[in-house]
């Protein structure tokens, strides 16, 4: 479902990712692993369109249609989510609102009407619940004032609302204490379907013991120099990247 | 990334800006005693009031055009504009809407104003004001089952000469400035609108502004009295053609409260801004003052601000009765060359009184966008206080953004309280909100919606939702 094939891309006029090569395909987790600097926030950026990535060269195709031709908000419409390591505060938006919209903008992609605010309320309530998130949060601004926490789950509520077909998390586990991160784990597990594939970019073994890859690649300076299944990120997390 | 949105931009712009084809009658261009003789006939006046009109011109004569705002303005010639231009053969305003001609109704109905009984706004009065006469007025005769007054200001000058000559010029003396002295001596029209005692009127009053003549300028005066213990919600819209040139729009607005009344006056200023290289746009030069005469009365403004090549306004308050309040809520948007220079003053007179002023400044392009506020504590204001807080949002990196706050306090037993931001829609915000599925447009509406809610939501309901897309189109083509 994606491939991408000798990318290069470069920020502000460095080189960060290398020839970098990768085949995701549907219903795989995927968890990407390597020193600070190895590029692995990089890979997160570049496949969600995100300015000032600039890519040099390579390919990237999502089900079959070129990535990296399309706008930011294509890619979201089209299926791609990204998790982001620090979640954008929006003074003066509510969270309520905020995600209401962002479940239209993909019904109006999909030619559906805009959707009921009961229907709309009643699968929020449902949807919070799995991520014990409190409903008084959705009256408060996007991602203003919220805990590390809140953040992360804010995030994982926005992956499920939005059904996407390849979900990016980056560094979702930082930030988050062992039962925070339990839950979290519980529902992004409840979002493992045949259909849908993963990136889990991480430092830490400990979110892949709740989340368990079937593929781990280390990084090092912009490309992947191993992969192997879920045992490397153990053998990692003992000995170190040297 | 902005490729295809920056196409999308270009598509809505100003969509008021058509020109209705009628044949109007005007008085020559020039402003001399003539001139104001010709108005003043026009409109079939009293003698006293053109007699008022005349005074005002020869103060005029000795004054000259303010130059303290923080605005780049060409000089006008005052003698080579039109001051008063009405649709032909118009002389006696229609008594029903089968004779207003036809042209009319449709320039309103597409502006979305319908006017025919059948089809207006529930729960909203309208009196549509076109160039420099009032074409029609909606729900008069229910309203005047009540008691309430709501017709243009010329009709009240015949039918209510006690209550016009009792209050024009007591809240905005004669001699305020250059423009509140030239709109006494040329104003054409504008509303009436006067409240009985213990009367809360029960719809929305609401005035829409239309300039369509070119080279004429627009001088509206509006005055509205709410009697002891009343309420009233009134709401002014102003569009106007796109041309060239810039046209002139001078209003004096006075409102009056007595003893435990209350105003709210909610204005959605949306004339014609000028083009992307500023060329064109109404000079937006307007007075207006609220006085709070009576005690425990209330004041309230709201405005929209999203027009207008210039804009200078201050809408304020006098709070003389004791434990009276005055209000202000504010959203200045200003693009490509706009400019603005708005806020308000708060004259602190009585015992007791408070104000609270909010004010939220949007700037993209290469706008300016200024608040100049005061608030002044008099001597005999004890226990007074005012909170004032503004926030300014700039879009881009070549607009510019001021806020110039000021205060005088006699008083020693008052409080002043006062916030200030200033902030920037970051590309990580809208890289966020694209990120889940807003394209450029939607993510930074959603942002600046966010920006001005706490003042869109002082809007009467039936406009509010109107206001936040007005501001979101007000925005587009400002990133990219």
């Amino acid at each position: 479902m994606l491939e991408i094939k000798n990318l290069n891309v470069t920020v502000e006029e460095k080189q960060i990712l290398k020839n970098l090569n990768l085949n995701i395909g549907k219903g795989e987790v995927h968890a990407i692993m390597g020193p600070n600097g190895s590029g692995k926030s990089t890979i997160a950026h570049t496949l969600a369109g995100k300015p000032n990535y600039n890519v040099e060269s390579g390919e990237v195709n999502l089900n079959g249609e070129d990535l990296l031709s399309k706008d930011p908000y294509e890619r979201s419409l089209n299926g791609l989510f990204l998790a982001f390591q620090y979640p954008i505060e929006l003074p003066g938006v509510t969270n309520a609102s905020y995600l209401k919209q962002i479940v239209n903008a993909h019904r109006k992609s999909r030619k559906e009407t805009p959707i009921d605010a009961g229907e709309f309320l009643k699968i929020l309530k449902e949807k919070s619940k799995l991520l014990d998130i409190p409903m008084d949060m959705h009256s408060r601004f996007v991602n203003a004032g919220f805990s590390g926490g809140e953040k992360k789950k804010n995030e994982v509520l926005q992956m499920d609302l939005l059904n996407p077909s390849l979900i990016i998390m980056d560094e979702t586990d930082s930030g988050l204490d062992v039962d925070a991160l339990k839950t979290t784990a519980d529902a992004i597990n409840k979002l493992r379907n045949d259909e849908r594939s993963f990136i889990i970019i991480t430092h830490y073994l400990r979110l892949l013991e709740y989340i368990e890859p079937d593929y781990v690649h280390v990084f090092q300076n912009g490309s992947v120099i191993e992969t192997g299944d879920k045992t490397l990120a153990s053998r990692i997390d003992q000995e170190g990247y040297s | 990334m902005n490729k295809v949105s920056k196409d999308n931009f270009t598509q809505e712009k100003y969509k008021y800006g058509f020109v209705t084809e009628i044949e109007s009658e005007k008085i020559p261009k020039g402003l001399n005693e003539d001139v104001i003789k010709l108005i003043s006939k026009k409109k079939n006046e009293p003698e006293w009031m053109l007699e008022w009109r005349l005074s005002a011109f020869k103060r005029l004569e000795h004054m000259s055009v303010p130059k303290w705002a923080k605005a780049e303005i060409d000089e006008i010639d005052f003698q080579d504009l039109y001051y008063y231009s009405s649709p032909k053969d118009f002389k006696e305003k229609p008594k029903s809407l089968d004779e207003v001609d036809p042209k009319l109704l449709e320039t309103y109905e597409k502006l979305g104003i319908p006017l025919k009984e059948q089809k207006v706004l529930a729960g909203v009065a309208v009196d549509a004001v076109f160039d420099s006469v009032s074409v029609a007025t909606t729900f008069k005769e229910k309203l005047n089952e009540i008691g309430v007054i709501f017709c243009p200001i010329s009709e009240a000058i015949q039918k209510h000469p006690e209550l016009v000559r009792k209050y024009i010029g007591s809240v905005i003396p004669v001699t305020d400035h250059f423009y509140a002295t030239l709109n006494s001596a040329v104003f054409s029209d504008g509303s009436f609108v006067y409240i009985p005692k213990g009367v809360k009127c029960p719809m929305e009053l609401s005035t829409y502004f239309r300039i369509n003549a070119s080279e004429t300028g627009q001088f509206e005066r509006t005055l509205i009295i709410a009697d002891e213990g009343s309420y009233v919600s009134y709401l002014e819209g102003c569009t106007a053609p796109m041309r060239d040139e810039n046209q002139l729009h001078a209003a004096n607005v006075e409102l009056v409260a007595l003893d435990d009344a209350e105003i709210k006056y909610s204005t959605v200023q949306n004339w014609y801004p000028g083009d992307e290289n500023g060329k064109g746009g109404i000079y937006n030069f307007v007075t207006k003052r609220g006085l709070c005469k009576g005690k425990n009365s209330k004041i309230s403004w709201t405005q929209i601000e999203t027009g207008s090549a210039i804009t200078w306004k201050y809408p304020s308050c006098i709070l003389r009765g004791d434990n009276s309040t005055g209000e202000f809520y504010s959203v200045a948007i200003t693009n490509n060359y706009q400019q603005a220079d708005t806020g308000t003053k708060m004259i602190h007179l009585g015992k007791n009184t408070k104000s609270r002023i909010i004010s939220k400044g949007i700037s993209a392009g290469k706008s300016s966008n200024t608040y100049r506020g005061l608030v002044s504590f008099h001597k005999k204001a004890k226990n007074a206080k005012n909170f004032t807080q503004c926030d300014s949002l700039l879009v881009g990196s070549e607009c510019k953004a001021n806020t110039i706050p000021l205060t005088e306090n006699s008083s020693n037993s008052s409080s002043i309280e006062h916030e200030a931001t200033t902030s920037k829609i970051s590309d990580e915000q809208l890289f966020y909100c694209m990120q889940r599925g807003l394209d450029v447009e939607e993510a930074q509406s959603l942002i600046v919606n966010g920006f001005c809610k706490e003042v869109l939501q002082k809007l009467p309901m039936e406009f509010a939702v109107e206001a936040q897309k007005l501001v979101s189109i007000s925005l587009e083509g400002s990133v990219g």
